[in-house]
């Protein structure tokens, strides 16, 4: 049975865990809830010729489905995670060569972008890749009843008139990237992007703590 | 040259073609260019040129939703519109641009897969939008909503009787296509991480170190696509916001203004 989560202002429960591919140089299992993502992290490593780029290293995503062959939607997804991740890595410090990051999906029970995003950013901090600035991503909907629901489900998804998803940084807290489906008044999205951006605080919360915990075990 | 373009004129809120940070290129519009689609239009953009038409076709609908049309849309970025593209099955640019037009159409509600039907379980249409890029100078997003939204204005679709189970489309009866808002698209760029401009060229777009998609709907907003890039503050979020409001007002004026004219 299904428990009802995430009511109200509250993230669902997060945890991930490191170091269960042996090949990649950073890896790591992130659970929302019931949403879970894997993501691999191989690089800077050797690049593609005809992908070179001569001042800095060529960001690669690949984003994987559940089943089937990835469509339209899952290149647009990809597009997304790749601008985000190439706004955040420090490319500049490796010039011609990659970074490739592989996102699995593993069950997607909602909030899937804003696990993916944490997913990466995670991957990238295990694989000790340098970065800008960390970044968050929550998902917050739009109910019938006009109600902000933090980290929905897929059905309260469904429900709802409108689903937005934002990604934050934590160097001055400014928005990185959005992403919405629905109609949904300016206010509304200033609302969603006020609360979204005091659920992200926890979100780096949990990296502080699942780094610490991987680093802790580590010596 | 380059670093000309960048430090140069952006600073003194001039850009390289003498417009404004806030303004948008001359837009052209052209509905029913096509005659043997139900509906099309050609927008130009400054230089950028889209053309969209919209071919109708019976189908069975699924059988889960049986009174439920589909819409189609595809996007073509050929090697004709610009060096950027190779010819071949479409760049990851189109099938990324198709999938936004696919989503402004569903956030929009602009036309209800339900007015598509013609026979419950039976029967419905099946609108195939093709929009065929010509020439590729930048900010191809906000043109191709223009041509989609003007050439659905244009759209109409045949009468279909049925006769003893076999449908019978008769060309002479015609209505329009019912499209219930009206989705306009405005794109920022932002430059050197602070400098906001709209309606980038490809010069521009190459040099932007960000762009956010605002797509409109009468009051209301349908779709914030800002894929990373710089970050934005909400404060400038909302002056895009703002900005696109009194674009999608020019826009729809336009449109009506063409479709009087064409109709005259």
């Amino acid at each position: 049975m299904e428990i009802p989560r995430s009511s109200g202002f509250q993230l669902r429960h997060m945890m991930c865990e490191f170091g269960q591919l042996s090949r990649p140089d950073g890896d790591v299992t992130v659970f929302q809830g019931d949403t879970s993502v894997t993501t691999a992290v191989y690089g800077p490593g050797e690049v593609r010729m005809n992908k070179e780029i001569l001042n800095k290293a060529t960001v690669e995503t690949v984003f994987k489905p559940k089943s089937g062959l990835p469509g339209c939607a899952e290149k647009m997804f990809e597009r997304t995670l790749r601008n985000t991740c190439e706004t955040f890595l420090l490319a500049a410090l490796h010039p011609r060569s990659s970074i490739s990051i592989i996102v699995q999906e593993i069950q997607d029970s909602g909030s899937f972008l804003s696990c993916c995003v944490n997913s990466c950013c995670l991957a990238l901090l295990d694989a000790s890749v340098a970065m800008k600035f960390l970044v968050a991503a929550v998902t917050c909907a739009i109910d019938s009843e006009e109600c902000i629901i933090l980290d929905p489900t897929v059905k309260q998804e469904k429900d709802s008139c409108a689903v937005l998803t934002f990604v934050f940084e934590n160097k001055d807290d400014s928005i990185l990237a959005v992403y919405t489906t629905g109609s949904y008044t300016v206010q509304q999205f200033q609302q969603c992007s006020q609360t979204c951006g005091e659920a992200s605080k926890a979100v780096f919360d949990f990296y502080r703590t699942s780094i610490e915990k991987k680093l802790s075990k580590a010596t | 040259m380059a670093d000309d373009f960048k430090y140069g004129p952006h600073e003194k809120d001039v850009r390289p073609d003498g417009r404004e940070l806030g303004e948008f290129r001359r837009t052209v519009l052209n509905i029913g260019c096509i005659t043997t689609a139900e509906g099309s239009a050609l927008v130009k953009l400054g230089n950028t040129t889209i053309m969209c038409g919209i071919k109708a076709e019976l189908a069975a609908p699924k059988p889960a939703e049986p009174d439920r049309g589909f819409i189609v849309p595809n996007v073509q970025l050929t090697p004709l519109c610009s060096p950027h593209f190779r010819p071949g099955p479409p760049s990851e640019q189109a099938q990324v641009m198709s999938q936004f037009i696919a989503e402004v159409i569903k956030n929009s509600g602009c036309v209800d897969c339900q007015n598509l039907c013609v026979v419950p379980g039976k029967l419905v249409w099946v609108l195939h939008c093709d929009l065929m890029c010509l020439d590729y100078d930048g900010n191809v997003y906000d043109t191709a909503v223009l041509a989609l939204l003007a050439a659905f204005r244009n759209t109409r679709l045949p009468h279909v009787e049925e006769k003893e189970e076999v449908p019978e489309v008769t060309m002479d009866k015609t209505c329009s296509l019912i499209v219930s808002s009206q989705p306009v698209s405005s794109t920022f760029s932002i430059f050197d991480d602070r400098i906001l401009f709209v309606d980038p060229t490809v010069e521009e777009e190459g040099l932007a170190t960000g762009m956010v998609t605002v797509v409109t709907v009468g009051n209301k907003l349908c779709m914030v696509h800002k894929p990373g890039g710089s970050p934005l503050k909400s404060e400038q979020l909302l002056t895009c916001f703002d900005r696109a409001f009194d674009r999608s007002k020019e826009v729809l004026r336009l449109i009506e203004e063409t479709i009087l004219s064409v109709e005259r």
